[in-house]
C-alpha cells in the first residue's frame, strides 16, 4: 500500500488526470465502434486543436497568476491576417513571415503586460478591450477578406513529420519520437530515484519504478504505433510536435525556475510575495506579453492548418484556453495550477467534441455536453477544496488511497509523532 | 462553584478530524452572568470547541451532548445558535469596511418595515447600541474609518442587536492596544453586571487573570481542569502550569547579551502616507543597531512601528521623503525589497496569512521563497537543495510537521510563526525585524520563538522586535525604542525600561527623555 503511495506521489492530481482522459477516450472508442483510435483520427485532434492547447499553456501561466486574458483569439488573428498579407504582399519568406507575427504578438503583450502590470487596469478589462481593437484590426488590416498562406506555413499547421530510411513498417520519425521519449522518461525516473536516495528519502521499491515507466512506455509505444501507422504521408503532426515542445518548455519554466515560482507567489499572495523581494510588476507583465506571443504562434498554426486567415478567426479561442485550464485544475482565485494539467485539461475537451461528433451528436448537445464537464470538474475540485482533500479527477484514485491512508495510518503516525519528539528536545536545550 | 444557575453545559463533547482527535470527552459549564475563560495553547482545541458549540460543526459531526437553558440543543448551523442567543465574535472581524456602523450592526439580521428595509429605525438602534457598548462615532461611519479597537466594539453591538444571552469572544484583543483593550474589558463587566454571560478566548493572561470568573483549561483536546476566581485559583503561573502541563521556569528563555559594533544606523528618516498626503507615518526617525542587540520597537497601534519596518525594508510602504541609512558605515539606497535582501535585512510582518505565508505553498517553498537565488543557478531552481535546506530548518526550529513537503496552511499558527523565521533566516540576514513575533501564539510556542530570537543575536545579528505586548519588550530586548504618532520619542535601556515609563513614552504623555 505504501508503495502505491509512491507510485503516485507528486504527481497525484496530474496522474488521476490522465487517467481521465484516458478512460474518456476508451469510452468513446467503445461507443464509436472503434473510431477514436485511428492513425486519422487520432491526427486529427492534435491538429485541429493544437492552437487552443497552445492558448492554453499560456493562459495557465496567467490565470495562476490571478488574471486572465480575452484577448487571444483576436490577438491570433491579427497576427494571422498580418503574417499572411506581409508574405503575399511585401514579398518576405516564409520565416521571416513567422518572425514577424511572433514580433508583433510580442509588441501586442508587451502593450497589454504594460497596462495590467504598470499602469494597474485588471486583465480582465485590458484583454477585453484587446478583444474588440484586435478583431478590429485583423478585419481593418485585412479588409475582412481571406488570404491564403504559402506552404510552408501550412506545414506547420497541418504537415506530418518527413518519412526517411529504411522501411520499418512505421513513419521513421514518430517512431525517433518515441523511442527518445521512452528513453527520456526512462533517464527521469533514474534521476529522480538517485537525486532521492542522495536526499536520504528512502527510495520507492525498484519494481514500483520498472512498472511505472513500464506502463508509460507502453502508451508511448502504442501512441507511436498509432500516429506512425497512418496512411503514407501521415505520421505524428508537425503542430503536435510544436505542443510538445512548449509543453517541456513551459512546464520546466513554471516548476524549475525563479521566473515560474515568482508566478505561482503572485497568484497565491500578492502581498506576500512583494515581502519577499518578487517583483509583481515585472511578473504580471511577463505572463500578459507571453500570452500574446503564444496567441500569435497559435494564430500561425492555425492559418497553416486552414491553409489562409480569415476574418473571424480565432472567435471564442478564448473560452476554450480559459475551460481548458479550469478542466485542467487551475483556481479561479489563481496561485494554482499546471502547464500539463492544462494540457490534459484541453486534451478531455478535444476528445469529448471528437467522440461526440463521430457518435453523430450535433453541436447543440455538444456545447451543452462541454458546459456541464466544465462545470462539473471546477465543482469537483471546489468541493474538495473545502473539503480540505486533494483534487481533481482522481475520484477513482480517491478511493484507494483513503483506504491506504486507513492501512498505514498506525505506522505513519508512529513515525511523525517520533519526528516531533526528537528535535523537541534538542531546541529546547538550544 | 456559584450558586447561580446553570446556562450552558456541554457533556463529553469528542470531535474527529480524520486522523486526529481534536476534542477528547471534553465537558464544561458556565454559569449565567458569569466570564467564562477557556484557556490553552494554540492547537489545543478551543475554538473547535466554539465552533461545535456555535453550530459550525453541526450536531452529528460531534459526539456529546449540548444543554443550554436546560434543554439539550442540536444546532445545525449558525443561524440556529444564534436564533438560540448563542453569538460568537471571531478573532478576524467579520465587518465589511465599504459599509457603516448601521449596515454592519444588521448584516444578516436586517430590520424591515412594510416597504423593504427600514433604515431609520436600524440607524436609531444602532445608535442605541453604540450608547450601550461606549463607542462614540455616528451610526453611518463606516468601518474602514474607525480604528480596529472600535470595529471590536461594533462587533459587540452586532451581537447585542441579535438579543445575545451568551456572547463568545475569540481573542477579543489580540489586534487592541493596551487603550482599547481596558475600554473592551470595562464593557465585558459592564454588560456581566447587567447578567450577559460570556464566553472568553484568550492569550492574554493577564486579561483573563483581570476579569475571569471561572476559567476551563484545555490541552492537546481535553479540559484538563476548571479554576475558579472565587476559589482564589486564578493567577498567571496557575494558568500556564495548567495549559502546559508543566510549569514555565521564566516566560523568557535565559540570555547574555554579547554586543557589539553598530553596524545598522537609520537617520532622519521620513515617510509620507500613501493616501494622505501631508500625513507623516514616519518622521525624522533615528535608531541604530548593534551586532548582537536586540531592539524593541514600542508603540500603539498605529504609531507608525510597522511603516518605519516597512519603509525601511526597500521602501515597502508609504512615499519616501527623506533620511539616511547606513550599512556599516557606508550609505545605501534600497529602493526595492531585493536590494534589502540583498543588503541582508529580513522583515517578518505582523500578519502571517495576509503578508507573511502563501497559504498555497509548502513548506519547503515558502522557506526558500525569499532566497530562491540561493538555490539557483542562471534561474533554474534546484528543487532537491530547497528541500535539504527546509528540512534542516524543520528540524532546528523545531516546526511540527510530518514532513516540509505539507501545506503550510495546516500548520497551527505557532508552527506556522516559525516557518516564517525560517523563510527569513535562510537567506542569511545581517538584520532580522520582526513584527509583533508571537502575535496569536501560545505560551510554549512563544518560548521557543523567544529561544530563536536569542540564539539569533548569539549568532551576532542585529534583531528588531516589534511588540504590542510590553513585557515580552522588557523580557527580551537590550533597548527599546518608543513610537508616538511616526516619531521615536525616546529609547531606555533594559535595566531603565517599565512598563510605565514606556507607557508614558508612546502615549506621548511626556516630553521625550534623552538617554
Amino acid at each position: 500500500m505504501k508503495s502505491l503511495k509512491q507510485l503516485v506521489a507528486g504527481g497525484a492530481r496530474q496522474f488521476g488526470m490522465v487517467f481521465a482522459l484516458i478512460a474518456l477516450v476508451l469510452v468513446f472508442q467503445v461507443w464509436t465502434g472503434g473510431k477514436v483510435l485511428t492513425p486519422t483520427n487520432a491526427q486529427n485532434i492534435i491538429n485541429g486543436n493544437s492552437y487552443v492547447l497552445i492558448l492554453a499553456i499560456g493562459m495557465v501561466l496567467v490565470i495562476i497568476a490571478g488574471h486572465i486574458d480575452l484577448s487571444v483569439g483576436s490577438v491570433a488573428a491579427v497576427v494571422g491576417i498580418i503574417v499572411a498579407l506581409a508574405i503575399r504582399d511585401w514579398g518576405i519568406t516564409w520565416w521571416m513571415g513567422i518572425v514577424l507575427g511572433l514580433a508583433v504578438g510580442a509588441v501586442i503583450g508587451a502593450w497589454q503586460g504594460f497596462l495590467v502590470a504598470y499602469v494597474g487596469i485588471p486583465g480582465f478589462i485590458t484583454t477585453l478591450a484587446g478583444m474588440m481593437l484586435f478583431r478590429g484590426a485583423n478585419q481593418y488590416i485585412g479588409n475582412s477578406n481571406t488570404i491564403p498562406v504559402p506552404k510552408e506555413i501550412q506545414f506547420l499547421g497541418a504537415g506530418y513529420l518527413p518519412e526517411w530510411g529504411p522501411s520499418t513498417g512505421l513513419n521513421n520519425s514518430t517512431l525517433l519520437l518515441g523511442i527518445v521519449a521512452i528513453l527520456t522518461l526512462v533517464a527521469v525516473e533514474i534521476r529522480r530515484r538517485r537525486s532521492a536516495a542522495r536526499l536520504g528519502a528512502e527510495p520507492a521499491p525498484t519494481w514500483i519504478s520498472i512498472v511505472k515507466v513500464g506502463t508509460l512506455s507502453v502508451v508511448i509505444a502504442y501512441l507511436t504505433w498509432l500516429f506512425g501507422s497512418g496512411r503514407s504521408g501521415t505520421s505524428f503532426p508537425v503542430a503536435g510536435v510544436i505542443l510538445l515542445g512548449l509543453v517541456l518548455i513551459y512546464g520546466f519554466v513554471s516548476n524549475r525556475t525563479i521566473t515560474g515560482r515568482h508566478v505561482y507567489a503572485v497568484g497565491g499572495n500578492r502581498s506576500a510575495a512583494a515581502l519577499s523581494g518578487v517583483n509583481i510588476r515585472r511578473t504580471n507583465f511577463f505572463v500578459m506579453m507571453n500570452i500574446s506571443i503564444m496567441a500569435a504562434l497559435a494564430g500561425i498554426v492555425f492559418i497553416g492548418r486552414s491553409t489562409a486567415s480569415g476574418p473571424f478567426d480565432g472567435t471564442n479561442w478564448e473560452l476554450d484556453a480559459i475551460a481548458a485550464v479550469f478542466i485542467g485544475g487551475a483556481a479561479v482565485s489563481g496561485g494554482v495550477g499546471t502547464v500539463v494539467g492544462s494540457v490534459i485539461g484541453g486534451l478531455v475537451m478535444a476528445v469529448l467534441n471528437n467522440g461526440l461528433q463521430l457518435l453523430g451528436v450535433g453541436s447543440d448537445r455538444t456545447q451543452i455536453i462541454k458546459g456541464l464537464v466544465l462545470l462539473a470538474a471546477v465543482a469537483f475540485d471546489v468541493y474538495n477544496k473545502v473539503q480540505g482533500r486533494p483534487s481533481l479527477i482522481g475520484l477513482l484514485l480517491q478511493k484507494r488511497r483513503r483506504a491506504e491512508v486507513a492501512a498505514a495510518a498506525p505506522g505513519g503516525f508512529e513515525e511523525s509523532a517520533a519526528e516531533v519528539v526528537r528535535p523537541g528536545s534538542s531546541s529546547r536545550d538550544a | 462553584m456559584t450558586d447561580a444557575p446553570v446556562l450552558l453545559e456541554m457533556r463529553s463533547i469528542t470531535k474527529i478530524f480524520p486522523g486526529v482527535k481534536a476534542l477528547d470527552d471534553v465537558s464544561m459549564r458556565v454559569t449565567v452572568g458569569e466570564i467564562h475563560a477557556i484557556c490553552g495553547e494554540n492547537g489545543a482545541g478551543k475554538s473547535t470547541l466554539m465552533k461545535v458549540l456555535s453550530g459550525v460543526y453541526p450536531h452529528g459531526t460531534y459526539s456529546g451532548e449540548i444543554v443550554y437553558e436546560g434543554q439539550e440543543v442540536r444546532f445545525n448551523n449558525i443561524k440556529s445558535s444564534e436564533h438560540a442567543g448563542i453569538v460568537i465574535i471571531h478573532q478576524e472581524l467579520a465587518l465589511i469596511p465599504e459599509l457603516s456602523i448601521t449596515e454592519n450592526i444588521f448584516l444578516g439580521n436586517e430590520v424591515t418595515g412594510r416597504f423593504g428595509l427600514d433604515w431609520e429605525t436600524a440607524r436609531s438602534r444602532a445608535a442605541e447600541l453604540l450608547a450601550r457598548v461606549g463607542l462614540d462615532e455616528s451610526p453611518d461611519e463606516l468601518i474602514k474609518n474607525i480604528g480596529v479597537g472600535k470595529q471590536q466594539l461594533v462587533e459587540i453591538a452586532r451581537a447585542l442587536a441579535k438579543d445575545v444571552r451568551l456572547l463568545i469572544l475569540d481573542e477579543p484583543t489580540s489586534a487592541l492596544n493596551e487603550d482599547d483593550s481596558a475600554h473592551l474589558l470595562d464593557l465585558l463587566r459592564g454588560l456581566r453586571a447587567k447578567g450577559m454571560t460570556c464566553i472568553m478566548i484568550s492569550h492574554k493572561l493577564n486579561e483573563i487573570e483581570a476579569i475571569a470568573d471561572s476559567i476551563t483549561i484545555i490541552r492537546d483536546g481535553r479540559a484538563v481542569e476548571t479554576l475558579y476566581a472565587a476559589a482564589g485559583e486564578i493567577d498567571e503561573d496557575r494558568i500556564i502550569r495548567g495549559m502546559v502541563g508543566r510549569s514555565l521556569n521564566s516566560r523568557f528563555p535565559h540570555r547574555t547579551p554579547e554586543i557589539g559594533e553598530t553596524f545598522f544606523e537609520v537617520s532622519g528618516w521620513t515617510v509620507e502616507h500613501p493616501q494622505v498626503p501631508g500625513r507623516l507615518v514616519c518622521n525624522r526617525s533615528s535608531f541604530h543597531v548593534r551586532h548582537g542587540e536586540i531592539v524593541g520597537f514600542a508603540g500603539i497601534m498605529g504609531a507608525g512601528r510597522t511603516e518605519l519596518a516597512r519603509s525601511i525594508f526597500g521602501r515597502n510602504y508609504g512615499r519616501f521623503l527623506g533620511g539616511e541609512l547606513r550599512i556599516d558605515g557606508r550609505q545605501v539606497a534600497l529602493h526595492t525589497v531585493q536590494q534589502a535582501i540583498d543588503h541582508k535585512i529580513a522583515y517578518v510582518p505582523e500578519d502571517r496569512k495576509a503578508l507573511g505565508l502563501n497559504l498555497l505553498d509548502t513548506i519547503s517553498d515558502t522557506i526558500v521563497s525569499a532566497a530562491l537565488r540561493k538555490i539557483s543557478r542562471r534561474g533554474v531552481v534546484d528543487a532537491d537543495a530547497g528541500h535539504v535546506a527546509a528540512e534542516g530548518y524543520r528540524v532546528s526550529l523545531n516546526i511540527k510537521a510530518g514532513s516540509v513537503r505539507d501545506g503550510v496552511v495546516k500548520l497551527s499558527g505557532g508552527n506556522q510563526q516559525k516557518v516564517l523565521l525560517g523563510k527569513w533566516m535562510f537567506p542569511e540576514p545581517d538584520l532580522l525585524i520582526l513584527d509583533e513575533p508571537t502575535r496569536g501564539i501560545d505560551v510554549g510556542a512563544k518560548f521557543e520563538i523567544y529561544g530563536l530570537v536569542n540564539a539569533l543575536a548569539a549568532a551576532g545579528k542585529g534583531v528588531i522586535v516589534i511588540s504590542s505586548e510590553l513585557p515580552e519588550l522588557l523580557g527580551l530586548c537590550d533597548r527599546i525604542y518608543t513610537i508616538f504618532e511616526g516619531s521615536i520619542t525616546g529609547v531606555l535601556d533594559r535595566e531603565d525600561a517599565t512598563q510605565e515609563g514606556l507607557m508614558r513614552l508612546m502615549t506621548g504623555a511626556a516630553p521625550a527623555p534623552v538617554s
